[in-house]
């Protein structure tokens, strides 16, 4: 057996293969192992060692309720229910359990079935599938948009679908890495330019000006430092190089921006950018799905090549009613973004006033920098230990000596929720004597 | 043609600008993708400055990996194109 601390720092008891349920499946005895023989399993097991001994490990913790501020999670599996605080949620906006969409998602069952049984283009496309099409080009101010089963499938569509071996991408260093899979699924070239440096990114646009096609790639809210895309600057150099601009709004679609439509708007940028990929999965109301939406041309050309829409059921019905809900309510009012904008700012001004180290920025994504992976764990669990769930991320998730724990706020948090998530901060941050040090402080202390 | 000294100069500035960390202590034998300082992505467009600075054409049998592997090795190629 091997005692290992997995991401969130909770202690977990797991046997010699890694993991706590082969038992079952070591009971299916007497079986032909076929071609799946002891030589390939024992391969597995070996890697799953590897990654346990690592304290690399990922275990999912089990969720008794809903989605909330506020939830119910089983873990270690097997042990009580325990009610925490949920700081660690891509829920921005509140409206993952809202009851309104929860409503409208009833209402969509019913009258248009739970499953389409088809792609899109054979027999799997509603109305209320190009509804929500022309929603997103409305509320993200393009020309059109096309649905993917996730982002994450969006962005491993897109790339394939517009370019060839004549054109070039150069993408941010920190980009997500289902744009990271994206681009090698396609035979451009692939160069990158370091995070957020704009004279890099010029040399390199200099560099390729000879290319048929240039595709500059960008987070707009880079998901692991919360800060945001120069969209502004961007547009610049793509219009000076004669190159396209995608972003990936996916961490700022719905509340970044005066109205919430994304970093485009927030940089005064709406309608500039040619290309951008965003979720359902997240602040607009966090099931699933996303979308490419931009150029007319482009999405056509999605719509023609882009494989996980061509070969994969689109958006469920459900959700797509629900999604539809989630934009009325963020149409009607900005107040849902206005109230995060004021909790994360309570947030980061909590933390910074009770002697943390946490990375630059105005998102609702606010890094804890601790900076030593033993030490990320240990302040995670001790966190749950206080009814606060967060979770710690070190190497390779964050590159080496950049471990923290990464707090993402709500709308559907309240002040009473961000006060005791404090106090558990401020307890467990003297525990440990990490209150008011400065970063070099803490790597002295703890290394890095 | 270019010096190879030159040439070797301005191959590595390119390297630690494009590549290295604060505290990375590049030299012109330093291994760059053995080492892991340059990775497969990076070599595309370590081959294409090469190709845009010097004027030449690199045949992609002959930019691998370990004739990329070190800011000698890569001059030591270029002027075989020169």
């Amino acid at each position: 057996m091997l005692q290992v601390v997995n991401s969130s720092g909770v202690d977990q008891v797991v046997n010699s293969s890694g993991v706590d349920n082969f038992k079952e499946v070591d009971n299916v005895k007497n079986q032909q192992p076929m071609g799946y023989s002891e030589q390939t399993k024992k391969i597995y097991r070996d890697q799953l060692d590897t990654i346990a001994q690592a304290g690399l490990y990922k275990q999912e913790r089990f969720i008794h309720s809903p989605q909330a501020a506020d939830i119910e999670v089983e873990f270690p599996e097997g042990s009580e229910v325990k009610k925490v605080i949920n700081i660690c949620a891509n829920n921005y906006l509140g409206l993952s359990s809202h009851p309104a969409v929860i409503k409208a998602a009833h209402e969509g069952l019913d009258t248009r079935g739970y499953g389409m049984s088809s792609v899109r283009f054979i027999c799997g496309t509603q109305d209320i599938h190009r509804e929500l099409e022309a929603r997103m080009t409305e509320f993200l101010g393009t020309e059109d948009t096309i649905l993917f089963p996730s982002c994450m499938d969006a962005n491993a569509g897109v790339f394939e679908a517009i370019l060839t071996q004549d054109d070039v991408i150069i993408s941010d260093r920190l980009v997500h890495a289902s744009l990271v899979d994206g681009i090698r699924l396609c035979s451009a070239m692939h160069d990158t330019f370091k995070h957020s440096n704009m004279e890099h990114l010029e040399e390199k646009l200099q560099l390729h000006a000879d290319k048929r096609l240039k595709l500059v790639v960008n987070d707009g809210i880079y998901s692991m430092d919360g800060d945001m895309a120069k969209v502004d600057e961007l547009v610049a150099l793509c219009e000076k190089y004669d190159a396209m601009l995608l972003i990936d709004e996916s961490h700022s679609s719905g509340f970044i921006g005066k109205t919430g439509r994304g970093t485009h708007e927030h940089h005064g940028m709406m309608g500039k950018v040619d290309i951008i990929t965003t979720t359902f999965g997240k602040a607009l109301g966090g099931a699933s799905g996303g979308c490419v939406s931009g150029r007319k041309e482009i999405v056509a050309m999605c719509r023609q090549k882009a494989r996980p829409y061509l070969f994969s059921n689109t958006i469920a019905p459900v959700v797509v009613a629900g999604v539809l809900k989630v934009l009325d309510i963020l149409s009607e009012s900005t107040e849902r973004r206005d109230k995060l904008e004021r909790n994360a700012a309570y947030w980061r001004k909590g933390l910074t006033e009770a002697g943390f180290v946490l990375k630059e920025g105005d998102s609702p994504i606010v890094p804890v920098m601790l900076f030593n992976a033993k030490l990320a764990q240990d302040v995670s669990r001790d966190l749950f230990a206080e009814g606060v769930y967060a979770v710690g991320f070190f190497f390779p998730v964050v590159p080496n000596g950049q471990a923290r724990i990464r707090t993402q706020i709500s709308a559907g948090h309240e002040i009473h929720h961000l006060d005791k998530a404090l106090a558990a901060f401020r307890k467990v941050g003297a525990k440990y004597g990490i209150l008011g040090l400065t970063k070099q402080e803490i790597i002295d202390k703890y290394g890095q | 043609m270019p010096d190879i000294k030159e040439m070797k100069e301005a191959i590595l500035k390119y390297v630690v600008n494009e590549y290295a960390e604060d505290d990375d202590d590049v030299t012109y034998d330093t291994p760059l993708i053995s080492g892991g300082l340059v990775d497969s992505f990076s070599m595309v467009s370590l081959k294409r400055f090469l190709e845009v600075k010097y004027k030449i054409s690199i045949p992609d049998e002959r930019a691998t990996p370990e004739a990329f592997d070190n800011v000698t090795k890569i001059a030591n190629l270029v002027l075989e194109y020169l």
